[in-house]
Order: C-alpha cells, then structure tokens, then sequence
C-alpha cells in the first residue's frame, strides 16, 4: 500500500470536513478499499473512517413503516436486526462474503462501490430504496449508473438507507464460491403496487431491474409466469466464471427460485 | 504516524503505526504476537481470524488504527489460565482438526465466535460458518468434528469417510 493517514471522526459534519480535503477518501468497511489499496489501485492521502460515527449506525423503522439502516451498519447487524421486520434483506445480508467479512463490510460502502456482483445493490433497487446522504435523498432507480458508477457526487457520503418493506420477497443467489459474490443474484419483491426484480452479478452494466419479469409477475407471482420469458446474453458479464450465455440462462433460474421462495 | 491504544488478551497495550499498518501486521511485528497468521494477505482464508470487541474479523483486512480502543482477543489468549488448553484447543487436537496447522489460529478464533452465538450448531451451520476459513491441507472434517465436539455433541460420522 501507498502510505495515507487515517482519520476517525466521530460526526457527520467532522466526516464531510475531512472529505473535502484533497484526495481524501471515504472508509467503510474496508473489505473491498483495503484489499484494493493493497493492489496499489488507489493512492488516497487520507481515509476517512465512517464506522465510528454513532449516528450512521443502526436499524429502526421508520414512519412510514420502512426500514432504516444507517450507512456504517455491518452487514451483520442488518442481518440480525431485520430477521424480522424485513426477512428478505436479512437473508440477503446475512449471505454476504463470510462472517468475518459480514462483521466488517457496510452498507453504505458496498452500495457507493457498486460493485456489478455484490448483493445489496440488487436489495436497494429490489426494494426501490431511497439512498439518503449528507446532502440529499436518491432514489435507487437514479442512484445506480453503472458497473461501480453511482450518482454520488466527490466527497457525498451515505448516511442512511431507507427499504420500504414488500409483502413478500427473496434474495437467490448462484454463488461464486472462492469469492462468495453473485455469479447470478436476483432480488424479487411483491408490494402492493407491483413486482420489482433487480439483478446483480450478470450485467456489465451492474445491478438493474428485469422489466419483463416484473410485469409477468405483477399479474401472477408464480415461477410458472416466468415461462414465455427469454434472457438475452447481450451485454451480460463473461469471464473465466461463466460465459454471458451461462449467465442469462441463471437470471431466469434464479429468479424462479427467488420468487418460489417468497411465495 | 498515530498512537493506538487497545486491551490484547486482557493487557493493555499501545503503540505507534502508519495509517496502512494493519491489524495483522502490528500483532505481529509489533507485539510479536505470531500466532495470528497471514495466509493469503487477501481476506480469503481466514487464519488471521481475531476478535474485535467480540466479532470475529479479518485482521489483514483491517487498520491498526481502526482497533484503537478495542477489546482485541487472539489466538495467544485462547487457552486456560493454567495454559491447558480451552475446550475448542482441546478438541482440535483430540479430533487430529489440524494438519500443518497453519490455518488454525483462525478456525479456532472463528469456531470461538461461532460457539459464543450458537453454542449447539448443525453439522451444516459449522461448515456455512467456516466458508471464510481456509485449510490448504483440506482437513475440513477433521475441523467440523473437533468443532461438534467442543459444543458438547455428538460428532458426526463424516460422508467422506
């Protein structure tokens, strides 16, 4: 690793101040910053630690009945915390990379990565989550721009996240097992206004929501209603894990599966 | 440089480190502490296991700095205070759970901390627990039946054998 200080503050507004320092960074979990740092693939003069801000973590409700989880929350704590108020992100959560890691990696760091395989970007836009930070709220269907593009601005920091919680949802994940991402994952939810599906894992251009498929279980939430729907492999990932062939294929079976299992 | 200060096995200690320096690295070339051991550097295998205020947590994948204040538990603060061996030590060795024993250190951390939540797990909920862990030996049944054994259950006859 390049040298860098670290700093640990202990509010929002220190977090922000220090960010506005040139080339400063955000620190999270650092389940992904720290093996990337390690690479030599980022050169930060200062990493601004999050997780010792006490009013970035947690779970509550909300007003409005949703899910609240503050942006530094392990992926642990949500795992626990929201077994049952919102089993759907807690199953997801909770089959994140390996306990350790789950003990380590937030919420917030793993949706301002975005990265194309990780789990919770497919339970913010499943869920059609509102991402809420220093400056403003985003809503996860303008939040998501990309294999690891978000709509965050330099120095823009996740606070909170909010869920609104369905009637009925599921995380299916094909795993890649040296890694633990989504070779394939799919998060399905049923509100009452609809289906949402998103994707994660497949697409090279990261998580995104499968709009046939929500249609088709808008009006029957059954596997059987996926039946007539067909997966192109254009613009799906290749590599030396499966062909985009092999992962078009595991969006429809994994989606299936998802939705028998919320059912 | 930043000055951290933390409890390790239940001493106080303090240091000086950089702000790459990690948890792994101020064990053990500050502390000496060389039972934690990096394996892969990578946050894959897992035998760098400790536990940070309690949870088990990667220590190549973590900054000294961010353990400053912690409640930090290795590997060399497992056993008795009479230094015998604690029951999941015991166990490893009572059921052959290591091979070259590299990757020990963190399957007994990550067993402690699986035990301290779960004290009674399934065969199948100690295998899930250990996906972070690695063995280069592959003597994973060996690990899981010293595991069972250390929870006070029967050990299972293992479909390999």
């Amino acid at each position: 690793m390049y040298a860098f200080e670290i700093e640990r503050p202990s509010t929002i507004a220190d977090a922000i101040k220090a960010l506005s320092e040139e080339d400063a960074q955000a620190l999270g979990g650092g389940q992904t910053l720290i093996p990337t740092l390690k690479q030599r693939l980022a050169m930060p003069a200062t990493l601004v630690s999050l997780t010792g801000i006490g009013e970035m973590q947690g779970v509550c409700i909300g007003d409005n009945g949703e899910v609240c989880v503050g942006g530094a929350t392990n992926h642990a704590t949500v795992a626990a915390e929201t077994a049952a108020s919102y089993p759907g992100l807690s199953g997801l959560a909770g089959n994140i990379g390996d306990p350790a890691v789950r003990n380590r990696g937030t919420v917030g760091g793993s949706l301002a990565n975005n990265d194309p395989s990780a789990c919770y970007p497919a339970a913010a836009l499943g869920s059609g989550a509102t991402i809420i930070t220093n400056t403003r709220q985003i809503a996860a269907d303008d939040y998501f721009q990309g294999m690891f593009e978000t709509a965050l601005e330099e120095g823009e920091v996740i606070t909170e996240v909010r869920f609104p919680v369905p009637e009925k949802s599921h995380y299916e994940k094909f795993v890649q097992p040296a890694s633990r991402f989504a070779l394939v994952g799919v998060f399905v939810a049923k509100y009452a206004d609809g289906v949402r599906v998103a994707v994660t894992g497949a697409s090279e251009n990261g998580v995104y929501r499968w709009s046939e498929a929500e249609t088709a279980l808008s009006s029957d939430f059954s596997k059987d209603a996926l039946d007539g729907l067909t997966v192109p492999a254009d613009g799906m990932i290749a590599d030396l894990h499966g062909s985009s062939d092999y992962r078009a294929h595991l969006v429809k079976v994994m989606t299936g599966r998802a939705v028998t299992a919320a059912a | 440089m930043a000055s951290v200060t933390m409890t390790v096995n239940g001493k106080s200690v303090s240091g000086d480190v950089e702000g790459r320096t990690l948890m792994s690295d101020f064990l053990r070339n500050d502390l000496r502490l060389t039972g934690t051991h990096i394996g892969c550097d990578t946050s894959q295998c897992g035998a760098c296991v400790i536990h940070v205020n309690g949870e088990a947590v990667k220590s190549c994948t973590m900054f000294a700095v961010e353990a400053d204040g912690a409640e930090v538990a290795t590997i060399e603060g497992q056993a008795n205070t009479d230094g015998s061996l604690n029951v999941i030590q015991q166990a490893f060795q009572d059921h052959h759970g290591l091979q070259c024993g590299f990757c020990t250190p963190g399957m007994v951390m990550s067993a402690a901390a699986l035990l301290k939540d779960n004290p009674k797990p399934s065969e199948a909920e100690v295998r899930e627990y250990l996906e972070g862990n690695i063995c280069r030996c592959t003597g994973y049944h060996n690990i899981v039946k010293a595991i069972m054994a250390a929870s006070g259950q029967d050990v299972p006859a293992v479909a390999a054998e």
